[in-house]
C-alpha cells in the first residue's frame, strides 16, 4: 500500500460537477424567486432562467448517466456498511478529539461510505423527486395539463419545493464538510485539477504504471 | 342656471328642442356638463345635458373598418325626401332593404328582451332592475331615447310596427342625429335647450353606412346615466382613444370601429354580456370563413403569444385558465373619464330653496367635474385607472329579477351573479367592474322594486323626490305585488371587462398576480406560484434550512473550541 497522487476526477466529471453546481445555483435562486421567497429577480425572468437551467441540467444529466454506466464509475456510489460507523463516529465525536479522518480514498472507492450513501440518496431520492415533479410542472406549463389532471399542479409543486429544500440542505452540509479535516481549498482543489492523494495497492499501482500512465501524477 | 323654465307644451315634436334630463336605465343619451362652477359649489337644477357622441370631442375621427360599399346612398332618389319624421325615413329604407325590418325585430336593441338559453331567465332592459337608475320599465319616456325605435312611450309599445324601427340611430354618419325623451318628464327636471338644430332628415338619411363608433357610443358609452358610469371600459374616450387606452380603436393602433369585432349576420351580432363566451375554442377559423364571435380568440386564437421564448409558451398555457382581458386590460376607466363605483340612493331628495341641485365634487383626469351628489339620485363615488376585480367565470350570468326573493340580511344582494370554478374547462379568470349601490327594495316581500322615475305626474321620483310614491306607482303600474313597506338594501352588480385593451407593452407583468399581495389574492382553491400560500411548507422549509445551518455552525464552533483546547 502506498499513497499516490492520481487523477481521481476525470475531465468530464469535473465539467459535470461545476456546470451542475452553476445550474443548481441558478435553479435554487430562480426557483425560490418563483416560489416567492425572494424578489431579487422578476417572476417572468425567474421562470425563463429556471426553465433553461432545468433543460440544460437535464441534458447534462443524460450525459452523466451515460458516462457513469459506460465507464463503470457508478460503482463508486454503491452503498457499503464497511467503515460507515467509523466515519459517522468520526464526525460526531472523533473530529472534536483531533482524530484523523478514518477513511482513505482508494482507487475503487473515491468517496467515503457516508459520502457515498449521501450521494446515493441524493441521486435516487432527491434528484428523481425534483426531476419527476419538475418535468411534470414543465409539461403542465407547456400545455399538457390534461396528463396530470387528477393530481393537479398543487401537489406537484409541493413535492418540487420539498425536494428543493432538501437540495439546499445538501448544499449547506456539502459545503460545510469541505471545511473539515483539511482546508476548504484543499478539498476543492481535486475537483479543479482532478488529482488527489489516493491509497493504492501494489497491484493497482502496477496496473496504473503499466496501462494508465496518464492517471498517475508521479 | 335656471331649472324651472317654462314648460313648452305641444311643440312640433320638439324637433329643435332637446328636452333632456337625466338618467336612463341601461344606456343614456345624456352625459355630463362641463361645469363652469367650481367643483364643490352646488349647481342648481338637475339637468345633465351635454353634447354626446363624437360631437362632444369636436372633429370626427377617421375610422377604420368602413366598408367600401358599392351603393352610394347619397345618390338615391328614394332618399330625396321630403321627410318630416324618423318613421318616414325608415319606410324609405325598408322599400329596398325589405328584410331588414324582420331581421331587426329579433334584435335586443328592438325587443329589449332576452331569454337566457341556459338559465331560462327572462332578461333584457324591458324587465331588468339594475343598481344604477334601477328600472327602464315604466320609465320608457326617458329611457327609450336609447331604444332603437321610435315612439316607445311605455311598455305597451307595438313591437310589430316596422316603421318604428330607428335605422338612423345606428347607420347615419353625420353625427347630427339625436333623440329626445318620448314623453314629458316632471316640470322640475325638464329644461328646454334652445339652439339645437332640427334634424335634416334627408341629409342624415343619405349619410347611412355601416355603424361607426359614434352610432354605438352615443348610447353605450353613456350607460347608467353618464359618461362611463356603468361599464368602466366603455367611455367617450373611445371616440378617439390614444393607443395606450385602446390599441384596437386608436388611430395610432388599428382604428377599429365597434362592429369590427361585434360582427354578425342579419342584424344579429356577436357579443352579449347576458351569455358570454369566455372560452372560444373555435378560434380565428380559416381565412375568409364566417366568424360570429366577438371574443379575443376569434381573431387572436387561444395561443397568441410568440413561441420563441419561455414566456411566450408559458403565457399560451395561461389562456386555458385566464381570460385575455385579465392581463391585457390592467385597469379600467383609463384615458381621463371616470367610472362610478358606488351609488347611495338614501340621500336622494335634498333640495336647496325647494329646488334640486348637484355637487360636482370629483374632477376626473380630463379636467371635467363629475357630480358626487344629485338631488334626483343621491351620492356617488368614482374611480379612474381602476384595478378590476377578478373571478372565475364561465360566461353565464344569473340575475335577480323583479320577482326574485332574497335575504337582505345575508350581505349585499348580487343583482347579477355568475358561475365559474377552477378546473372547469369553460371557466376563466375574468376581470369585472363591481358596482356597489344602496337602493330601495320591498321590505315586506324581500324583492327589488320598480320605481316611477320619469313622468309628469305626482308619483314620479324625479320632481317629487318621494320614494314611497315612486315605488307604489312603479309596482302598481306594472301589476306587481307590493307590501307597501320599503327600505334600503346593499347591492352589487358585476360588469365583465372587455374593452380598453392596452398595447402589449402595457400588459400586466407576471408579478401583478404571482406575488404575495397579488391581484388574485381573493381567489382560492388552486395553487399559484409566487403567492406564498403554502405557509406550512414554507415554515417547514425554513425550520429545516435554519436547523441545518444551526447544526453546521454548532458543529463548526465545537470543532474550533476543542481544537483551541487541544492546542493549549
Amino acid at each position: 500500500m502506498s499513497t499516490h497522487s492520481i487523477l481521481v476526477f476525470k475531465r468530464f466529471e469535473r465539467i459535470w460537477h461545476w456546470s451542475q453546481m452553476a445550474l443548481i445555483f441558478a435553479l435554487v435562486f430562480s426557483g425560490f424567486a418563483i416560489h416567492g421567497t425572494h424578489h431579487l429577480i422578476g417572476f417572468g425572468d425567474a421562470v425563463t432562467l429556471h426553465t433553461w437551467a432545468a433543460l440544460l441540467l437535464l441534458a447534462l444529466w443524460l450525459f452523466a448517466i451515460f458516462w457513469l454506466f459506460t465507464t463503470g464509475q457508478w460503482r463508486h456510489y454503491l452503498p457499503t456498511t464497511k467503515n460507515l460507523l467509523q466515519v459517522a463516529r468520526f464526525y460526531a465525536y472523533g473530529i472534536f478529539k483531533g482524530e484523523h479522518h478514518p477513511y482513505r480514498k482508494t482507487y475503487m472507492r473515491k468517496h467515503n461510505p457516508l459520502q457515498a450513501l449521501t450521494y446515493l440518496l441524493v441521486k435516487v431520492v432527491i434528484f428523481p423527486a425534483i426531476w419527476i415533479s419538475g418535468i411534470a410542472y414543465l409539461l403542465i406549463s407547456f400545455g399538457a395539463q390534461d396528463l396530470f389532471g387528477p393530481i393537479g399542479l398543487g401537489p406537484i409543486a409541493v413535492i418540487h419545493t420539498i425536494a428543493a429544500i432538501a437540495i439546499v440542505i445538501f448544499i449547506i452540509a456539502h459545503l460545510y464538510i469541505l471545511t473539515c479535516c483539511a482546508s476548504f481549498v484543499e478539498h476543492v482543489k481535486p475537483m479543479i485539477t482532478g488529482y488527489d492523494e489516493v491509497e493504492l495497492t501494489d497491484e493497482e499501482l502496477a496496473y496504473l504504471r503499466a496501462d494508465e500512465r496518464q492517471v498517475l501524477k508521479d | 342656471m335656471m331649472s324651472r323654465m317654462f314648460f313648452l307644451k305641444g311643440m312640433v315634436r320638439r324637433l329643435h328642442l332637446l328636452a333632456t334630463a337625466i338618467c336612463l336605465v341601461g344606456v343614456a343619451v345624456t352625459g355630463i356638463v362641463v361645469a363652469a362652477h367650481a367643483p364643490d359649489e352646488a349647481e342648481l337644477g338637475i339637468s345633465e345635458y351635454t353634447n354626446i357622441g363624437t360631437a362632444a370631442i369636436g372633429e370626427k375621427p377617421a375610422e377604420g373598418g368602413k366598408s367600401s360599399s358599392t351603393a352610394d346612398h347619397s345618390k338615391y332618389k328614394e332618399l330625396e325626401g321630403p321627410f318630416s319624421s324618423g318613421p318616414e325615413v325608415t319606410k324609405a329604407c325598408l322599400e329596398c332593404h325589405n328584410t331588414a325590418g324582420h331581421q331587426f325585430m329579433k334584435n335586443k336593441h328592438w325587443t329589449w328582451s332576452y331569454k337566457h338559453p341556459k338559465t331560462g331567465q327572462a332578461l333584457g332592459k324591458s324587465v331588468l332592475v339594475n343598481n344604477f337608475c334601477t328600472n327602464a320599465k315604466g320609465n320608457e319616456g326617458m329611457c327609450a331615447q336609447c331604444h332603437a325605435g321610435y315612439n316607445m312611450t311605455g311598455p305597451d309599445f307595438d313591437f310589430t310596427k316596422q316603421e318604428n324601427i330607428d335605422c338612423l340611430v345606428c347607420h347615419e354618419s353625420t353625427g347630427t342625429y339625436y333623440k329626445t325623451p318620448t314623453t314629458e318628464g316632471n316640470e322640475a327636471c325638464s329644461i328646454m335647450f334652445e339652439g339645437k338644430s332640427p334634424i335634416d332628415w334627408v341629409k342624415v338619411a343619405k349619410s347611412v353606412e355601416m355603424p361607426q363608433r359614434d352610432n354605438c357610443g352615443k348610447c353605450h358609452f353613456y350607460g347608467g346615466g353618464g359618461d362611463n358610469v356603468k361599464h368602466g371600459d366603455l367611455s367617450s374616450v373611445l371616440f378617439d382613444p390614444p393607443r395606450s387606452v385602446d390599441v384596437h380603436m386608436s388611430e395610432q393602433g388599428e382604428g377599429f370601429s365597434c362592429v369590427t369585432c361585434h360582427v354578425g349576420e342579419g342584424h344579429d351580432w356577436a357579443g352579449s354580456r347576458y351569455e358570454m363566451l369566455v372560452n372560444d375554442t373555435k378560434g380565428p377559423g380559416k381565412p375568409g370563413s364566417k366568424r360570429e364571435v366577438a371574443s379575443c380568440e376569434s381573431c387572436h386564437s387561444d395561443s397568441p403569444h410568440p413561441l420563441d421564448s419561455v414566456n411566450g409558451i408559458k403565457l399560451n398555457s395561461h389562456t386555458q385558465q385566464v381570460a385575455c382581458e385579465t392581463c391585457h386590460i390592467p385597469e379600467i376607466a383609463r384615458g381621463g373619464v371616470a367610472t362610478m363605483v358606488d351609488w347611495d340612493w338614501r340621500t336622494m331628495g335634498k333640495l336647496k330653496n325647494g329646488e334640486g341641485f348637484k355637487l360636482k365634487g370629483y374632477t376626473q383626469g380630463d379636467g371635467h367635474h363629475r357630480a358626487t351628489y344629485k338631488s334626483i339620485k343621491g351620492d356617488f363615488k368614482y374611480e379612474e385607472n381602476l384595478e378590476p376585480m377578478y373571478a372565475l367565470f364561465d360566461g353565464t350570468m344569473n340575475y335577480i329579477t323583479i320577482d326574485t326573493q332574497f335575504d337582505p340580511g345575508k350581505g349585499p344582494v348580487e343583482i347579477n351573479s355568475f358561475s365559474g370554478r377552477y378546473g372547469d374547462e369553460s371557466s376563466r379568470i375574468y376581470p369585472f367592474k363591481r358596482m356597489h349601490t344602496i337602493m330601495p327594495y320591498d321590505k315586506g316581500n324581500n324583492t327589488l322594486v320598480y320605481m316611477q322615475l320619469w313622468g309628469n305626474t305626482d308619483d314620479a321620483l324625479w320632481g317629487n323626490y318621494d320614494f314611497s310614491k315612486a315605488i307604489a306607482a312603479g309596482m302598481k303600474n306594472n301589476g306587481l305585488p307590493y307590501s307597501g313597506e320599503w327600505g334600503f338594501v346593499d347591492t352589487y352588480s358585476y360588469w365583465p371587462v372587455n374593452h380598453m385593451v392596452a398595447p402589449k407593452e402595457d400588459a400586466m407583468a407576471c408579478e401583478e398576480c404571482h406575488s404575495k399581495d397579488g391581484r388574485l389574492q381573493q381567489l382560492s382553491g388552486f395553487y399559484m406560484p409566487g403567492t406564498g400560500r403554502t405557509k406550512m411548507l414554507d415554515i417547514f422549509g425554513l425550520i429545516a434550512v435554519l436547523g441545518t445551518l444551526g447544526g453546521v455552525f454548532g458543529h463548526g464552533a465545537l470543532r474550533a473550541i476543542t481544537a483551541r483546547r487541544r492546542k493549549s
